[in-house]
C-alpha cells in the first residue's frame, strides 16, 4: 500500500508516469554533477592540504624570528618599528565558476617604497629583519590558501546540498513513486476484473432467462400440438 | 578594493602589519567577536585569524563558512599550532564526502 492516499485513476497513472521520468532524469543529472564536483573537490582539497602546511611552517618560522626579536627590543619599539607600513597591498577580487558554484579568485598587486623594511636598521634587531623577510615569502602561499580554502568550503557545501538530493530521489521520491504505480496499476486492473466478471454473470442471467422463455415456449407449443 | 585582515594576539600579528595588512590586535573572545562582526560587513575579502583566537569563536567562524566573503583563514599564531586549521580542511572533506578518506 501507498503511503498517502491516491487516486487510482488513469489521469494519475499518466501524471506519475511522466514525474518518474523527470525525477529520473534529475536524479541523473544530479548524480553526475555530484561526481564532477567531487572530482574538482579532491584535487582542490590536495592543494589546500599541502600549501596548509607550507604555509604553517613558515609562519612557525616567522613567528620564531619574531619573539627572538620581541625579546630585543621593547614592545613600544617593535609597535613603533612596524606600524607604518611602507608596503601595501592591493586586493582585488572575481568570481569563477566550478560547475554552478562561485569561488573566489583574488588578484592582489604588492607596492612597496625603498627596501620594503618598515624601519631603519640602526635601532632594531636582526632576527625582526628574519621575521619580516619569513613572513613576506609565504604571504603569495596564505594568498593562494585563502583562495583554495575558502574554494574547498564553498564546494564542500555545494557537494553535501547535492548529495542530499540525489540520495532523496534515489532511496525515497523515486521508490515512492514507483510503489505508487504499481498500486493504480495493480488496482485498475483489479477493477478490469472485476468489470469482465461482472459482465459473464450478466450475460449468463440473460442466457438462463433466455433459455427458460425458450422452454417455456416448446411446451407451449407441445402442448397445442398434442391437442 | 577588498581589504585583507589579520586577527590575534598583538604578538602574533604585529609581523603581519610590515607587510601591509590591516591588524587588529584583540584579547578575549568577546572583543574578538564584536571586531568580526563589524569586518565581516565591511569590504574584507580575507581574514586571517591565528587558531588560539579561533578556538573560542567557532559558532562565528562557521556562520561565515558558506559565505562568499570573508574567507576566515586560520592561522598558527606565536604559540604553535593547535592543528585546528587542518581539522578544519578534514571536517570540510567530511562534509562534503561523508567520511574521511584523506
Amino acid at each position: 500500500m501507498p503511503s498517502t492516499i491516491i487516486n487510482p485513476t488513469r489521469m494519475e497513472l499518466t501524471r506519475l508516469k511522466r514525474q518518474l521520468k523527470t525525477a529520473q532524469r534529475g536524479h541523473k543529472l544530479l548524480r553526475d554533477k555530484r561526481d564532477e564536483l567531487m572530482k574538482q573537490f579532491m584535487d582542490i582539497v590536495r592543494e589546500n592540504r599541502a600549501l596548509r602546511s607550507r604555509v604553517e611552517e613558515g609562519l612557525m618560522q616567522a613567528h620564531g624570528s619574531f619573539t627572538v626579536a620581541s625579546a630585543l627590543m621593547t614592545p613600544e619599539m617593535l609597535r613603533q618599528s612596524l606600524l607604518v607600513p611602507v608596503r601595501s597591498v592591493q586586493l582585488d577580487m572575481s568570481f569563477e565558476n566550478i560547475m554552478s558554484v562561485d569561488v573566489p579568485r583574488y588578484h592582489f598587486t604588492e607596492k612597496q617604497e625603498g627596501s620594503g623594511y618598515p624601519y631603519g636598521f640602526a635601532q632594531t634587531s636582526g632576527e625582526l629583519d628574519d621575521a619580516v623577510e619569513a613572513l613576506s615569502g609565504v604571504f603569495r602561499d596564505m594568498l593562494r590558501l585563502a583562495e583554495v580554502e575558502k574554494t574547498t568550503q564553498l564546494l564542500a557545501e555545494e557537494i553535501e546540498k547535492t548529495r542530499r538530493r540525489v540520495n532523496a530521489l534515489e532511496y525515497v521520491k523515486i521508490p515512492q513513486m514507483q510503489e505508487n504505480i504499481r498500486y493504480i496499476t495493480m488496482k485498475l486492473d483489479e477493477n478490469e476484473r472485476a468489470n469482465t466478471i461482472r459482465l459473464m454473470k450478466v450475460k449468463d442471467m440473460i442466457l438462463k432467462e433466455a433459455i427458460r422463455e425458450q422452454r417455456a415456449a416448446d411446451a407451449e407449443a407441445i402442448r397445442e400440438c398434442s391437442m | 578594493m577588498y581589504r585583507i585582515a589579520v586577527m590575534g594576539d598583538e604578538q602574533s600579528v604585529l609581523g603581519f602589519a610590515a607587510l601591509g595588512l590591516e591588524v587588529h590586535p584583540v584579547s578575549g573572545a568577546e572583543e574578538a567577536r564584536t571586531v568580526l562582526h563589524r569586518l565581516a560587513k565591511e569590504e574584507v575579502a580575507i581574514i586571517y585569524m591565528t587558531e588560539q583566537l579561533a578556538s573560542g569563536l567557532s559558532a562565528e567562524i562557521a556562520r561565515y563558512r558558506d559565505a562568499l566573503t570573508p574567507a576566515i583563514i586560520l592561522i598558527p599564531g606565536k604559540e604553535g599550532s593547535l592543528g585546528l586549521g587542518m581539522q578544519n580542511v578534514k571536517t570540510t572533506v567530511e562534509r562534503a564526502v561523508g567520511a574521511d578518506i584523506i
